[in-house]
């Protein structure tokens, strides 16, 4: 399994989805990511709908990137990890720039990792990376297939790896993506993208 | 191979965005409805669903069967206007209300609230009864408003499911209740009925955001999750109305995840339960 070079250089964007184990995993992720990369990143990661977020509390101190929460009509800056806010669905839109929608949860889930990715590729299309990491439902899968549709990189963490396994296996059954990694080569992938020399990925 | 597939996917992405604007061109010539301003990315996605609903393979076919058939507007209608609420969503909006507002409320003679976007009433009720908690109810008027009929006719009968009650309730009791949710609705046949006499205080109408202007003056508006639809021309004109409805020193509600930050009218509103995204209306320099 591999990624061609010309390929991962072309990306600008990257989106992650998880949920059961997901802070963990996004712990080994996130803090390799450096702001001369000049990505934008955008989670979602499931969460109880009924409190407020610590996620940014909990990953800013982590990172080198700014962590935020992302807000509706905001526009998309690079070098920044953008948490959507619990109970809203975060998409992105032209611009490129967010936009919050109350709408009904989908696959049980708002934010839905679906609704993320299918609005992101539209925007960003073989400019953006979509993964999709541990998680205990079908959320994401439908999205990893539109990140891949629209040209897009799609990397699902190797099942084996995932604290819940159910989202892994869902997107693989809907798509084979371009990689299938364990969490420190997934780390691996996203610390050479954007730099002059991206790491050609073997898996 | 992959350069073709590229070039098939930008091809169908650009006859969707070109459908797409025929779509709601011909929605607003045909129908009066709006909704050239709204946010592209949800109605993008709220289209798509409406397109597997009625097994549409593209929105030209969509397009043509709302064109010839007004009853399939309206199906689609429910489709772009989709909006799902509780009773005493956000409770910490309402206990701050309780909080902050009704002092303040509670200084007028009579009172006019304006629900704007209400969809399917959860938020009117749900102001309604607080007010009767607070004793204010007595004298104040709610205007609901939407721009959907058939979400107005079921706002306007305030029967809920009885499945959602038992969350209505929690929220409610969140919300620093001074009485049960129980006392408001009768259950039957696995419907929660609200009571008529809450209904009597509210005026449920048809307003577009879009296209209608101010028809009152009131002391406060409470406009959640509404903004968020609307691009910024379209939310500066929604707030331009909030603005020009409000009495003095009048009251704005919007939801915990929006923000006037970015909006034209900023400098219409201060901060007045600012964890909560409540404004009040700035005096004139």
């Amino acid at each position: 399994m591999t990624v061609e070079a010309d390929r991962l250089q072309k990306i600008k964007a990257v989106a992650i989805g998880a949920s059961a184990g997901g802070v963990q995993a996004l712990l080994e992720l996130l803090p390799v990511l450096r702001a001369e990369q000049r990505l934008a990143v955008f989670v979602v990661l499931h969460l109880p709908r009924d409190r407020p977020s610590l996620l940014v509390e909990v990953f800013a101190p982590k990172c080198i990137l700014k962590v935020r929460e992302a807000q509706d009509k905001e526009p998309v800056a690079d070098g920044t990890v953008f948490f959507a806010p619990p109970n809203y669905h975060l998409l992105l839109d032209a611009g490129p720039q967010f936009a919050l929608s109350a709408d009904d949860l989908v696959n049980h889930s708002r934010p839905s990792i679906d609704v993320l990715f299918e609005s992101a590729a539209d925007i960003y299309r073989e400019r953006l990376l979509g993964i999709i990491l541990t998680g205990a439902n079908e959320d994401g899968a439908a999205g990893l297939a539109a990140v891949h549709d629209a040209g897009g990189v799609t990397v699902v963490q190797e099942p084996l790896t995932a604290q819940s396994t159910q989202m892994v296996l869902s997107a693989l059954e809907l798509r084979t993506p371009d990689l299938v990694l364990p969490l420190a080569q997934i780390a691996e992938l996203l610390g050479g993208l954007g730099s002059d020399t991206p790491s050609r990925l073997t898996a | 191979v992959d350069a073709q597939i590229e070039t098939d996917y930008a091809l169908a992405s650009r006859k969707f965005e070109i459908e797409f604007q025929l779509l709601i061109e011909a929605v607003y010539q045909l129908y009066h409805y709006d909704f050239r301003d709204y946010a592209q990315a949800s109605l993008r996605r709220r289209l798509r669903i409406a397109m597997l609903r009625f097994r549409c393979e593209t929105l030209s076919q969509l397009q043509d069967r709302v064109m010839r058939e007004p009853q399939m507007f309206h199906a689609l209608l429910d489709h772009l206007t989709v909006q799902v609420s509780d009773m005493f969503r956000d409770p910490s909006y309402f206990r701050a209300l309780r909080e902050h507002v009704v002092p303040l409320l509670r200084t007028y003679p009579s009172l006019k609230v304006w629900v704007a976007g209400c969809s399917s009433g959860e938020e009117a009720y749900s102001l309604a009864i607080l007010l009767r908690e607070e004793g204010l109810l007595s004298r104040t008027l709610i205007y609901a408003t939407d721009i959907n009929p058939h979400t107005l006719q079921k706002a306007e009968s305030g029967i809920y499911s009885i499945d959602r009650v038992a969350g209505f309730t929690v929220n409610h009791r969140e919300s620093g209740a001074r009485s049960s949710l129980s006392d408001y609705y009768t259950a039957a046949y696995g419907r929660a009925i609200f009571d008529k006499s809450l209904r009597e205080h509210i005026v449920f109408s048809d307003h577009s955001l879009a296209t209608d202007s101010v028809f009152a003056e009131v002391q406060m508006v409470s406009c959640r999750n509404v903004l968020i639809y609307f691009n910024k021309a379209l939310q500066d004109r929604a707030v331009g109305l909030f603005r020009d409805s409000l009495c003095r020193q009048g009251f704005l509600g919007i939801g915990s995840k929006e923000s006037l930050r970015f909006s034209a009218q900023a400098a219409a509103f201060a901060d007045f339960v600012r964890q909560e995204k409540i404004y009040q209306k700035a005096e004139v320099a």
